[in-house]
């Protein structure tokens, strides 16, 4: 559980964007696309989801990339190599379904367009047409261009500030690829972007997959933290998902609960402002 | 003679923590409850233990003074004494069949033996020798056996004062014999002991970081410290038994990989953790809990100790849990406490269907509720949940009921009265209605029968599954049930697979 390598891909005021990777033989040998573990930086620390963004077998490591953002992602990006985690478990989660589709999109906003790269890879090694479109806020959140060029047949890249790429919004860039037959679009980043990839396909018929970021416990089964409403029903993204139909979630459900420790977080940041 | 009652905390400082409530006897105390037992020639106490504890025998070492002699009784057949004698629900079970309980009570009489305050004294005993590194047979003053509560989470590392024989090498003819165990909860850890005694080799995974399964993320510290926990989980590793956290089976390692290393059986006491919702409007707003996350929140990742432990739980001014077991209950305690630590006014109901005498809970846990301030509405279904604009919860909407004929439970069915809504300020509820098999790994493995429920299909007699050599045993297989109930399937499970294991030559 040692981290072995750490890198910042990012860092704008008040936020990094960070790649570590981690000993973990049991998720390396076994993890696939989609599928995510859940770890502890510290033994009085948080169980957080973070998606394995590569794995190496051979190694016997996993690759993590995550943003700082609130108290236990800062605690672990604050962590260095030779560092331990207190526990790390996975892979978790049912991993995407790879097949030769088509024509795929990928769109990964933010940190999400470290969580798509393992699926576009494996995309395109099933023999599918990759078009990714990646979007961050600005020039320094934009990560992962290089790699995910490589592996894609047209890479996109957007800035809401126009600072990189094209100005505006991935939507954007998908509303003009939808003008062409396409087969899957995979989405992965905040919630508002991903419910607005859904609205876009839903004219066109096409299947939209959503991998949410719900927030987790245990992420086995056991404790309903994480339950979405899918299509009118109840399922727990841990073990259901992370991927569902993403004309069937529940959208603002997901928001609402997403926020349900903003309280306790913004308390425990300020408490810790010196210290993490 | 009046039963003896052991002393309790008083419920005012009680709820300020996590401490504790019941205290140990005191020798003095343990002495004259165990003189009540009349010492039947036949006994009947012994057949209502699931695990089948010579009752009669340890009761008689306690009057003799001879509490070694009586641990070693009770650990012929029950490797957790200070577990069981905190939390079993006894007046179902041995008090239950105790012959000064009448035929056809719901529960044990007053009057029956408080024979689990009794295992708990001698389990306790058996600690605190280890603590003190006692040897002998000297007995044990007054003022030597603990008569304060252990704090909650206080770590015990000390030596287990007269480990049973067996371990791992302990049998020529079981040399290199290994067994992988599946969940450290009750029946993976009862069924470890087994097998480890059988001199076989023993690996336990355990998915979570830390061990004990519902002992530990579901028993709050205050009916059963952690450190307790920890002490009868080492008595297990001085056997040799080797516990492997943080590894998911069926995810990280598939039970073919399992037999691949040479485990020659694997027994899965996988548990009942998925929680039950009610299917209501309403039930995803912010603050509708499941017992099972909130509990975990509190008792396995120490949010009553926010921001110290780093995962938050919210607390709430006005809670109701929903349900009439001992998690309900449990989930109530835990809530009232977060409340006072907050230094919010408490203010906490328990909403049960049907009336006291049905609420499948522990007597002495409603008893402690109730001295806690927790107010019981009985004959109430919640039936829908509402919220403010932000999705957090406000309200919950209700109908009281009656009860009218016995439903397949053998309880009173409760029949919702129509035209009886009523709604009630509620900013955080807790539905602690039952718990269903995890299906994590069965879903994984379509070769292990499971039921419509999800639990998993055994031969009775033998705990073996539809797979050859795979055993199960706890609430996977029997729905939800008590820490001794999982226990008795995993002596049966173990039993069955030491007499299965081929033995080495004796050459």
């Amino acid at each position: 559980m040692k981290i072995l390598k750490k890198k910042i891909l990012a860092e704008i005021k008040g936020t990094r964007t960070t790649k570590m990777e981690v000993e973990a033989p049991l998720v390396a040998r076994k993890a696939k696309a989609g599928q995510f573990v859940v770890l502890m930086a510290k033994e009085e620390g948080e169980r957080i989801p973070l998606t394995v963004v590569s794995a190496d077998e051979k190694t016997g490591t996993i690759t993590l990339i995550f943003q700082e953002l609130g108290f236990t992602t800062k605690l672990l990006g604050s962590l260095v190599p030779g560092d331990e985690l207190y526990s790390i478990v996975g892979p978790l989660g049912h991993a995407t379904e790879i097949k030769s589709y088509g024509n795929v999109i990928l769109i990964g906003g933010g940190v999400g367009i470290a969580e798509i790269y393992p699926v576009a890879k494996a995309m395109k090694d099933a023999g599918n047409k990759v078009f990714t479109i990646i979007g961050a806020r600005t020039k320094n959140l934009v990560i992962l261009e290089k790699e995910l060029k490589s592996i894609s047949d047209e890479l996109f890249i957007t800035t809401d500030d126009g600072s990189y790429g094209r100005e505006g919004f991935t939507t954007d860039v998908l509303k003009e690829l939808l003008a062409e037959k396409q087969h899957l679009v995979y989405a992965v980043g905040p919630i508002p972007m991903m419910e607005k990839v859904a609205q876009v396909t839903k004219p066109y018929g096409v299947k939209t997959v959503a991998s949410l970021n719900a927030l987790m416990v245990d992420g086995t089964g056991m404790c309903g933290c994480c339950r979405v409403t899918i299509g009118g029903e109840v399922k727990f993204s841990c073990v259901d998902g992370p991927e569902f139909d993403a004309h069937k979630v529940d959208w603002k459900e997901l928001m609402v609960r997403s926020k349900i420790y903003c309280e306790k977080e913004k308390h425990i940041c300020k408490l810790n402002n010196k210290q993490v | 003679m009046q039963p003896i009652k052991p002393k309790e905390l008083e419920p005012k400082s009680r709820i300020a923590g996590f401490e504790e409530v019941v205290f140990c006897y005191t020798e003095e105390e343990a002495l004259k409850e165990a003189r009540r037992c009349v010492q039947c020639k036949d006994p009947t106490c012994i057949s209502g233990c699931p695990v089948g504890i010579d009752i009669k025998k340890f009761i008689k070492r306690i009057i003799k003074k001879d509490y070694k002699g009586a641990y070693l009784t009770i650990k012929e057949k029950n490797d957790f004494p200070s577990i069981c004698g905190r939390v079993c629900p006894a007046e179902y079970q041995c008090r239950k069949a105790c012959v000064f309980t009448k035929k056809g009570e719901p529960f044990a009489s007053g009057k029956s033996i408080n024979i689990h305050f009794l295992e708990r004294f001698v389990g306790d005993w058996g600690l605190h020798s280890s603590l003190r590194g006692a040897e002998g047979d000297e007995a044990i003053s007054k003022d030597e056996i603990a008569s304060r509560p252990f704090p909650p989470h206080a770590s015990y590392g000390g030596t287990p004062p007269y480990a049973c024989n067996g371990g791992a090498g302990a049998r020529k003819d079981m040399i290199g014999k290994k067994v992988a165990v599946v969940g450290s909860g009750p029946a993976g850890l009862c069924c470890a002991g087994e097998l480890a005694r059988g001199g076989v080799s023993v690996t336990i995974f355990e998915s979570l970081h830390k061990t004990g399964g519902v002992l530990r993320y579901g028993i709050p510290p205050f009916r059963l410290p952690q450190g307790v926990l920890d002490f009868e989980i080492n008595c297990l590793k001085k056997l040799g038994v080797q516990i492997v956290p943080n590894v998911i089976i069926g995810k990280g390692k598939t039970l073919d990989e399992l037999f691949k290393e040479e485990y020659s059986a694997i027994f899965l006491g996988l548990g009942a953790g998925t929680p039950s919702f009610l299917k209501l409007a309403g039930e995803n707003l912010c603050n509708v809990y499941s017992a099972n996350e909130f509990l975990t929140r509190v008792n396995l990742m120490g949010a009553y100790k926010f921001p110290e432990s780093h995962t938050p739980v919210n607390v709430g001014k006005a809670v109701v849990v929903i349900g009439g077991g001992n998690t309900a209950i449990d989930a109530a305690r835990v809530a009232l406490r977060l409340q006072k630590i907050n230094n919010i006014e408490p203010n906490v109901s328990i909403f049960y269907r049907r009336t006291e005498i049905e609420m499948p809970a522990r007597r002495l846990e409603i008893w402690h509720a109730k001295e806690e301030g927790i107010k019981f509405k009985l004959l109430t279904q919640p039936i829908g949940f509402s919220g403010d604009d932000k999705g957090h919860l406000r309200k919950i909407q209700c109908l009281s009921c009656q009860l009218g004929e016995p439903d397949s439970s053998g309880r009173r069915r409760p029949v919702p009265m129509e035209g009886s809504e009523f709604e009630a300020d509620c900013d955080l509820a807790i539905v602690a209605v039952g718990l269903n098999a995890n299906q994590l790994l069965t879903k994984e493995t379509p070769s292990l029968k499971v039921d419509k429920w999800g639990d998993i299909e055994v031969n009775s007699e033998t705990m073996e599954t539809s797979v050859k050599n795979i055993y199960a045993g706890g609430d996977i297989v029997g729905g939800e049930g008590t820490v001794i109930e999982a226990m008795g399937m995993a002596k049966k499970a173990a039993k069955t697979i030491l007499e299965r294991l081929p033995r080495n030559s004796k050459s």
